[in-house]
């Protein structure tokens, strides 16, 4: 049981743990690791270590770029059937793990229950798998009828020489429905993140702007970069139907392609996670004026602020005066809970080693509860969302960034909309921010580690050191945190629990947390008879 | 408790039944695509069997995410940390080999974690390619300055020449090929018991404890997978068999293999090529001619009686009394249990030697096998479900090679009773509403997976009580008035 820590004038200087930690790796290795680990001062421009290659050998939380390609951005999207083009396993892996949900309308197609895979054999490996991808695809359309079919390519793939591509095309002009590959074969990048930027450039070549619907609403927003764990995205849908705001297509929690299709047709884009979405924020700008900004719907002081953010967007009086009946309605009981819940749990500590946004939104619904974040890291975030967009132009560019295409995206004259262009400029010169992203670091406390892809053996050292009261980050993790006495909540999938967006799921999520801190399970861990013992765990290997 | 369960199950078909509905699709007859598999892949498989190693860290030559998704499917069934490293293939591995990677990979395993023994696994990458991981481990050991290092096994596991059982057989058979050694005959058994769960792995130590006969389990991950809460974080866990114990495999009186299908397989890619895939018992018998006695799983009355009576006759001693009385206790509740069970009609799915052994047990309670299915392609599913369930055998519909959407859209026209598997059959039996039992692997939708115990009498004596409960409970549940007495 660790001894409860209490940083009451903020948090001790890590520089001995970080040490210890490199001590371990050899001498060019701790160099380069160095790197990736910063002792926090929110006053000072630090640079962080990320999205670079991790050591073999090192158990990473990292998976590969089909992983962020397939598992992440196209899987929660119900019309299209995502084809997985390789041998069995990587399809197998990715089906449903993420615990995104969907509510298909009367009648619509709903495919996102299903991995399909072309589970290539030995002969497809020797003679090329073309053939059989042809057939699956075929199949797939007589048995389905779908809208749409995306090729997703695993490792074996690009090296047998099977081309996607092509076979989308073909069978496009066969069947006379969109179909659409991906290069996105795991060893391509260094983690999801390079698939989710495959993802972004497939979608929009292929589907966005397909449909040039009339507008059906005064506000048309699209949602981007929220994928619906555990219902997240049902909560915030709840919030712009009340409050009159008609969101076209969110990519891509609880979407469909058709919806994608005439997401153009916004007049404002809203990324919640950066990291894994902000290319197609940028590419529906470039190429139709549509302006993004950053929002975050987890935290209930985030989503008054998002919400006040959509409103002062639109600066429509009747819609202002919408939202701040609803958050004034809403924070009533957020704070009722709030209030009974925080006294318990103040001053604990948490850590948050997790994807590309979550680490950093978080933190926002810990500290609604007096719990601070001693230390967080990102699993495949970049530079920018630890410090922040303005260091995108300094990134070096490396071969694996190289790997991934950068679409070259032209205006489309007959779509452009030079009115949000026009309105942008003037909320700009109001103080309006808009690509309003400042990374993670900025807003931790000062002498808090951060972490970039933590690895099995900093995660020992760093619940050593700290005694957290609460780790966040996923599965593979949950177990090895645990068996050290802490308990762990998984902010991928929620350990079944969710929803945490916006007023109810902030409740939901303050809960969870007494329910998890003041449990008395963990004050067993230690046999009382065990104290004297000194002869425990011989197989322990020394660090 | 499961009638309860079942209840708010049924509630929550009606309640939610739109979220998640896979429509059911009439079968064509041949497909290409799969959907759902009801497999998984083979280093996942390889992976398993080296956790069952003392000492061992299995390493993945392949890309990372092959290792990342398999640690994430390991350790959401078994609830424990599951370390496997990668070599992490990077575009220009493809290119050139990953040989530099495999290397570091190598070395820094040994840095963090001082392992006596490292277990290879290919992937579909480095196969592709044609790696060559033995060469890559050689040219380690030619260039490493360390002293001491630690034992290696490599096993070929390309996912396109077979499932997730290939892959942990040809660990198996590996370790057994590269440590094994003969010498003089001792008094000890050569255990395989193929892929069952932790707690079947401590039920049969416990038997052979109980004859008091010297064995060798391989692979044991009854603790590696299945830790207890720690005081102090251990690097690797404790438990596995010792490298010693392997060596001594060559010398053993005898082997017991559990399974008859093994990675005997007909269909799957290698076997097809060049017959070539060999278990590790066969190899001990063509090279230091230690017998070996291959039977099914121990799974209900008569291929428990077969293990036990084999058991006895190799080592001289008589079947200790507490089997006796479990097997008496077993059979006692056949007869209290009969009436529920007889006549229904179940689908069993899964691994191929499971499903014969389930399907052995269920015939001989009464429920008839109506359908016995799997992922896996050996080809020999049938065969073996014929030999092994003599009662109904005509009727039942063997099927190798099957996807989850094809047991759906069996199950959708002939309506079974009862569904007994993994939990990938889930949102079948939540769409159709037909109970279901959860053993094998993966349970990802509850806890204890790891805990199962599917073997000797007592491990059926828990699946017969479960499965006659589930049978009850649904009745009941559905029954109009409700009934509080059976
Ligand atoms: S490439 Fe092969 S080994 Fe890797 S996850 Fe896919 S099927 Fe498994
Ligand atoms: S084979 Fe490649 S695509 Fe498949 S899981 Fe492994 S790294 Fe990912």
């Amino acid at each position: 049981m660790p001894n409860r820590k209490n940083y009451i004038n903020g948090l001790p200087d890590p520089s001995t743990l970080k040490e210890e930690i490199l001590k371990k790796y050899p001498p060019k290795l701790a160099k380069k690791r160095a790197k990736g680990l910063v002792i926090n001062d929110p006053n000072l421009e630090q640079e962080i270590m990320a999205n670079v290659r991790t050591i073999p050998g090192i158990i990473t939380q990292r998976g590969c770029t089909y992983a962020g390609c397939k598992g992440v951005v196209l899987g929660p999207t119900r019309d299209i059937i995502n084809l997985v083009h390789g041998p069995i396993g990587c399809s197998f892996y990715a089906w449903l793990t993420r615990r995104n949900q969907t509510r298909p309308l009367e009648g619509e197609d709903n495919y996102i229950t299903y991995s399909f895979s072309t589970d290539m054999q030995d002969e497809n490996i020797v003679f090329g798998g073309e053939a059989k991808l042809k057939e699956a695809v075929r199949e797939a359309y007589e048995i389905f009828k779908p809208k749409a079919i995306g090729i997703f390519s695993t490792c074996p793939v690009g090296l047998i020489g099977d081309d996607v591509h092509s076979v989308s095309r073909d069978m496009k002009a066969e069947l006379g429905i969109n179909i659409f590959g991906f290069s996105c074969e795991g060893y391509r990048g260094v983690s999801q993140s390079a698939g989710h930027h495959i993802a972004n450039n497939g979608v929009f070549k292929h589907v966005v702007g397909l449909n040039d619907r009339e507008r059906v609403g005064k506000f048309q927003v699209n949602l981007l970069g929220e994928y619906n764990i555990g219902g997240d995205a049902f909560e915030i849908e709840k919030l712009f139907e009340e409050a009159g705001i008609t969101l076209l297509s969110t990519f891509s929690g609880n979407s469909t392609i058709k919806s994608m299709e005439y997401s153009h047709t916004a007049d404002l884009n809203m990324v919640m996670c950066h990291r894994s979405i902000n290319y197609i924020a940028e590419m529906m700008e470039e190429k139709y004026g549509i302006p993004w900004i950053k929002v975050s719907f987890v935290g209930a002081e985030s989503t008054c602020k998002s919400l006040r953010k959509i409103a002062d967007y639109f600066g429509d009086a009747d819609l202002k005066a919408k939202v701040e009946e609803i958050i004034a309605r809403e924070m009533a009981k957020v704070e009722a809970v709030k209030s009974s819940i925080r006294p318990k749990v103040e001053g604990k500590l948490a850590m948050m080693f997790v994807g590309g946004s979550r680490a950093h939104h978080y933190q926002d619904l810990f500290a609604e509860l007096g719990i601070r974040t001693v230390s967080a890291g990102y699993e495949f975030a970049h530079r920018d969302d630890y410090e922040g967009r303005k260091v995108i132009p300094s990134i070096k560019i490396d071969a694996d960034t190289r790997n991934i295409e950068e679409l070259s995206v032209t205006k489309d004259e007959a779509h452009f909309r030079p009115d949000l262009v026009e309105k942008k400029a003037e909320l700009v010169s109001k103080g309006f921010e808009f690509k309003d992203y400042d990374g993670m670091m900025p807003d931790m406390l000062k002498n808090s580690l951060v972490i970039d892809d933590v690895n099995h053996w900093e995660t020992e050292k760093l619940i050593e050191f700290y005694k957290p009261d609460v780790f966040c980050a996923g599965i593979k993790e949950k177990y090895v945190v645990q068996k050290a006495g802490v308990p762990l909540k998984q902010l991928h999938s929620y350990d079944y629990g969710g929803p945490y967006t916006a007023f109810d799921g902030a409740i939901n999520f303050y809960v969870e947390m007494e329910r998890m801190l003041a449990t008395n399970i963990w004050k067993m861990i230690d046999a009382p008879w065990k104290h004297e013992s000194e002869l425990v765990g011989s197989m322990t290997i020394e660090a | 408790m499961r009638n309860l369960e079942l209840g708010i199950w049924n509630l929550k078909l009606k309640k939610n039944a739109m979220i998640e509905n896979t429509p059911i699709i009439k079968s064509t007859p041949e497909y290409t695509a799969t959907r759902n598999a009801c497999k998984l892949c083979a280093p996942l498989g390889a992976s398993v069997a080296f956790k069952g190693i003392r000492g061992c860290v299995p390493i993945i030559h392949g890309g990372q995410g092959c290792a990342t998704y398999i640690r994430r499917y390991l350790i959401s069934h078994y609830k424990e940390p599951v370390d496997i490293a990668s070599s992490n293939f990077t575009e220009e591995s493809t290119i050139f080999g990953g040989g530099a990677n495999c290397l570091a990979a190598i070395e820094n395993v040994i840095s963090q974690y001082q392992p006596e023994v490292i277990g290879m696994a290919t992937t579909c990458l480095s196969e592709t390619i044609g790696d060559d991981v033995k060469f890559y481990i050689q040219n380690f050991k030619d260039l490493t300055d360390r002293e001491t290092l630690p034992h290696f096994i490599s096993a070929s596991t390309p996912s396109y020449q077979g499932s997730h059982i290939d892959g942990f057989h040809e660990a198996v058979a590996s370790a057994v090929k590269l440590i094994a050694e003969g010498g003089e005959k001792g008094e000890h058994l050569n255990i395989f018991p193929g892929f069952v769960s932790p707690e079947d792995l401590r039920q049969i130590k416990n038997i052979l404890e109980d004859f008091t006969i010297p064995y060798i389990l391989l692979p044991d991950y009854s603790e590696t997978l299945d830790n207890p809460i720690w005081d102090s974080y251990h690097r690797i866990p404790e438990g596995g068999t010792p490298i010693e114990s392997v060596r001594k495999c060559g010398s053993a009186r005898a082997s017991i293999e559990l399974g008859t299908i093994l990675n005997k397989g007909s269909l799957s890619g290698r076997v097809k090529n060049n017959a070539l895939a060999t278990t590790a018992a066969e190899y001990l018998l063509e090279s230091f001619g230690v017998e070996n006695h291959r039977m099914p799983l121990p799974l209900g009355v008569s291929n428990c009686d077969h293990f036990f009576e084999t058991l006895s006759q190799l080592s001289g001693k008589e079947i200790p009394m507490k089997y006796t009385k479990e097997r008496g206790r077993l059979i006692d509740s056949y007869v209290d249990g009969h009436k529920y069970v007889f006549g229904k009609r179940a689908v069993v799915y899964g691994e191929e030697d499971l499903v014969v052994a389930l399907s052995a047990f269920l015939n001989e309670i009464g429920i008839e096998v109506a359908l016995a299915a799997s992922g896996g392609e050996s080809g020999r599913l049938e065969d073996e479900i014929r030999k092994y369930c003599p009662e109904n055998t005509s009727e039942i519909t063997v099927q190798n090679g099957y996807d989850y959407e094809m047991i759906h859209e069996w199950c959708a026209e002939n309506k079974p009773d009862i569904l007994i598997g993994n939990s990938k059959a889930y949102y079948i039996a939540r769409e159709l509403g037909i109970p279901i039992v959860r053993c094998g692997f993966p349970i990802h939708d509850r806890i204890g997976g790891q805990r199962i115990k599917h073997l000797g009498y007592t491990g059926t004596q828990e699946l017969f009580d479960q499965i006659t409960n589930m049978l009850i409970a649904s009745k009941q549940d559905s029954s109009a008035v409700g009934y509080k007495y059976m």
